[in-house]
């Protein structure tokens, strides 16, 4: 699985009460999470983050198990997320919603092209060497192929 | 020899395995979404018995849209037979906490906190709302043995400290992330003299470290309280593990001391913060909203009145009636503090004691991240000891002893 997509620098320890404030989660209409991704952060990042690659700092997704996180980052067209550690809980709900996570340093500037290619285990900036990324465990790859979870026991029935 | 983790796990730090999930928990927050994904899974409910329901988040509900969402959960669990607790009844972590979790069991909750568990020598994590559809549809979950962080508590505490500065002080020593995708283990003499509340304030705050699982060896202390919920245990007998990190605190060095406000792991002695400013005090939550920290708060307020608005929320019914039937409410009451109905309280900022823009709260929760009681104010966090000292003098405060 290769992924590309326009680079969006994010800091270290970015908590999920970032990515998804809490007054935003009881709502009937899950579609509105994508619009408030980041807001106390940085209200105008929602709208640069379709077809992006967030590359954040160590820590991405630390705090709550609130999985509207990964659910707003992948609705709001997040291609993948790169950064050297993610918070547990926040990995596994990205996986299961079926986006592409990558624990990997990487150097580059904010809007630059960047790849991801699981398979290789690399992430690269446009005009760098490829820096290996940590490889996702077989169960987690077979997760991220059928597109998520939810889809994966699916198939099993 | 392995490790607790491995041993409940029984595999080797490192490996995947798949395992069955002895309790299962979601609650009104997390639950509405599990809710939706498994019935897009379409299968049936694999291990209804060992489901649990638990509404604590916005509880009772703060707005229609709120209690909704929550009548669609409700129904849910009430026609299937889920152990299911309503509003009023207290905080997830806390009830699953009085005898329905038993020391090497594997309990899965849909809330970061629910490391909380690890105080009965179970291995208890945390997952979002897909896992536990998951768990829901199949019964099982699959897991990464973590690897272990061996935590060795000697000594006793002094003066006005208690287990939350211990935990604090952990979480300042580890870092944010200095356990991620790792267990921690608490072992040595000291663990003696921390009670099941205690532990499980301790326990509740691993993810502040970034940990899986923080786990405390079943003795007699957890047999004891088990016991009182009518189960027999066994106790759990410490290996020499091979553990990833070590670290060792003596109990007796232990200090009071509060997390700055937006990381948890920004930990300072309260003494180097005295006469900061603060709006509100906040005392619960599943981190220290026990029987046993509503009794200390009253014991250090020692009927003198509060001089900021002191919120205080019983992590459950159980917790509350028993602080009734010890009088301990009405020295509360008498002291100015507002009492909340069992449950999570102000601690998401989301009803019951929000803070306002530029507003102070000290709180004895178990995180102070940026807006999270509330859009443009701070959290320090703090023991019950250093609350009560706080709300007595308006500012930050070292804790007393009691006389
Ligand atoms: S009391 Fe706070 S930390 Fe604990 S479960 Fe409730 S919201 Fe989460």
């Amino acid at each position: 699985m290769k992924l590309r997509g326009r680079a969006v620098l994010l800091p270290a320890d970015v908590d999920t009460d970032q990515i998804i404030a809490g007054r935003y989660l009881r709502t009937r209409d899950p579609s509105t999470w994508a619009a408030h991704a980041f807001e106390d952060l940085d209200p105008t990042l929602a709208a640069r983050l379709a077809g992006s690659v967030l590359v954040a700092g160590a820590n991405f997704g630390c705090g709550s198990s609130r999985e509207q996180a990964a659910r707003a980052l992948r609705d709001a067209g997040v291609v993948a997320v790169i950064a050297p550690t993610f918070a547990r809980i926040f990995f596994r709900n990205a996986v299961n919603l079926g986006l592409p996570v990558g624990e990997a340093a990487l150097d580059c500037v904010d809007g630059e092209t960047v790849e991801l290619d699981l398979e290789a285990g690399t992430a690269r900036a446009e005009s760098r060497t490829p820096v290996a990324c940590r490889p996702l465990s077989p169960r987690m790859q077979e997760i991220l192929e059928a597109g998520g979870l939810v889809e994966l026991l699916r198939r099993q029935v | 020899m392995p490790t607790l983790s491995e041993r409940i796990l029984a595999a080797p730090a490192g490996t995947c395995v798949d395992r069955r999930v002895d309790r299962a928990f979601v609650h009104d927050g997390t639950g509405v979404l599990t809710l939706g994904t498994f019935r897009t899974i379409g299968r049936p409910l694999a291990t209804p018995e060992r489901l649990s329901v638990l509404f604590d988040h916005l509880a009772p509900a703060n707005t229609s849209v709120t209690a909704d969402l929550q009548a669609d959960l409700r129904r849910f669990a009430t026609e299937h037979g889920l152990f299911f607790t309503d509003v009023g009844e207290g905080i997830c972590h806390q009830l699953m906490g009085e005898g329905h979790v038993l020391p090497g069991e594997v309990v899965i909750g849909a809330d970061s906190h629910t490391c909380t568990l690890g105080a009965f020598g179970a291995f208890a994590t945390g997952v979002g709302a897909t896992d536990m559809a998951a768990i829901w549809a199949t019964g099982e979950t699959w897991l990464r043995v973590p690897e272990t962080v061996r935590i060795d508590l000697q000594g006793r505490f002094e003066g006005a400290t208690e287990a939350k500065d211990l935990a604090l002080t952990y979480v300042g020593r580890l870092g944010m992330d200095g356990a991620t995708y790792r267990a921690l283990e608490f072992v040595g003499e000291g663990t003696m003299a921390l009670s099941i509340a205690g532990r499980m304030t301790c326990a509740n705050l691993a993810i502040e470290a970034g940990a899986k699982a923080g786990l405390f060896y079943a003795d007699e202390v957890t047999r004891r309280y088990l016991a009182a919920f009518g189960h027999e245990v066994a106790c759990q007998q410490p290996d020499e593990g091979e553990y990833a990190q070590e670290l060792a605190i003596d109990l007796g060095d232990v200090e009071p001391v509060v997390a700055l406000p937006g990381r948890v792991d920004a930990v300072r002695p309260v003494a180097t913060l005295e006469e900061t400013p603060v709006d509100q005090v906040f005392v619960g939550t599943c981190t220290n909203g026990r029987f046993e920290d509503l009794e200390r708060l009253a014991a250090h307020l020692r009927g003198r009145r509060v001089r900021v608005r002191t919120v205080v929320v019983p992590a459950s019914r159980r917790t509350l009636l028993e602080a009734v039937r010890a009088g301990v409410v009405e020295r509360l009451l008498e002291s100015g503090c507002t009492i909340g109905p069992p449950g999570c309280g102000p601690c998401l900022g989301t009803h019951l004691g929000v803070i306002g823009e530029g507003e102070v709260c000290l709180s004895t929760a178990n995180r102070n991240f940026k807006n999270r009681m509330g859009v443009g104010g701070e959290i320090y966090l703090g023991s019950v000891a250093t609350a009560a000292a706080t709300a007595l003098a308006g500012v930050i405060r070292s804790p007393e002893v009691p006389s």
